[in-house]
Formats: C-alpha cells, sequence, structure tokens
C-alpha cells in the first residue's frame, strides 16, 4: 500500500456497468514528509474519503476485493482513511 | 487507472483468437489537468469510446474483470468515458 493525498474525483457517465455507483477519487501519491511524489491516477474508493484526506490506496487486482462477490475492473482503490502516522 | 486520451485505433488481422471482435485503441497518458504524459498504450475498448474523448484505462490483470474480456490476453482496458475532472484546488 502507499500513502497518497485526495486531490479530486471524476465524473464518468459511460462507463462498465459494474462501476455504476463506484467513487473515482483523483489521487497523488506523496513521500513520508508529505511532499508529492510520482504521478497522480484514479483510484476507486470504498471508505468513503473525500478531497484534501490522507489515504492509503492499494494497487492491483487487490483493489477490486473490496468489492468481492462482484468483479468490478479497478486497478486501485483507497483502503483506509490515515488520521496520523509517524516516521521515526 | 489512469486518465487518457484516445489518440488513434489499432487494426490486427492476425491475433489471439480471443480478441477476435474486440476494439482497440491507442491511448495516451494524460494528467488530470489533460497534460499529455507517460507512455503510448493500446488498450481494448469496452464502452464504445472514440479518438479524442477522455477515458478511464484499467491496466494489468484487473483488465480481464471488464466486461465481456474474461480470459483474454489483455492488461488495458478502458472501462469509462470521463465527463468532467473535479479538482478544488
Amino acid at each position: 500500500m502507499q500513502l497518497a493525498r485526495v486531490i479530486g474525483d471524476v465524473v464518468a457517465t459511460r462507463k462498465d456497468d459494474s462501476l455504476t455507483g463506484v467513487t473515482l477519487l483523483v489521487l497523488q501519491p506523496i513521500a513520508n514528509d508529505g511532499s508529492d511524489v510520482g504521478r497522480t491516477l484514479i483510484a476507486a474508493d470504498t471508505v468513503g474519503a473525500g478531497v484534501g484526506e490522507i489515504v492509503f490506496f492499494v494497487r492491483g487486482k487487490e483493489a477490486s476485493f473490496p468489492f468481492y462477490p462482484p468483479e468490478v475492473p479497478v486497478d486501485a482503490g483507497v483502503v483506509g482513511i490515515v488520521d496520523h502516522w509517524h516516521v521515526g | 487507472m489512469i486518465l487518457a486520451r484516445v489518440v488513434g485505433t489499432v487494426v490486427a488481422t492476425r491475433k489471439d483468437p480471443r480478441l477476435v471482435s474486440n476494439k482497440l485503441l491507442v491511448v495516451r497518458g494524460i494528467d488530470p489537468r489533460g497534460k499529455a504524459e507517460g507512455n503510448y498504450l493500446v488498450a481494448v475498448d469496452t464502452v464504445d469510446a472514440g479518438v479524442g474523448e477522455t477515458v478511464l484505462v484499467v491496466s494489468g490483470s484487473s483488465a480481464r474483470l471488464a466486461s465481456g474480456m474474461k480470459d483474454c490476453p489483455v492488461d488495458a482496458a478502458i472501462v469509462g468515458i470521463i465527463d468532467t475532472v473535479d479538482l478544488p484546488d
């Protein structure tokens, strides 16, 4: 998993049927100090995250597991909202 | 997933039988503000997208979860056509 900041959301009317009702967020991955690192990506939201929050997300087919048993075509998914983190 | 813009089409006569009758498009990754970044990809189209549209592309084994792609040899699929990208900042 990786830390990211939610910076936006996207709207798509025409999409795969199984994506109906799934919130799609724009994520900016961040480093330990909170600075931006790497490219933005689109992730499915399963925890009710919103713009401005720090979250962690999973990549790959595992991102579809929170929707199981339906198999939803997503390769990135927000699976937690970070309250705080500490790097020693 | 990534945002991408459809920039072209691909025609292949000789191909894996499981790809027959699937539309293949060339897409280029873009950032949320629409600026091109990253590589060109060939992606299978499951939502009837067209050249010039902004689309949502799912990569890796998840591409096989797109509608009609079960057990097909694909690693990138277009699963949505983007209407708007909202970036509050």
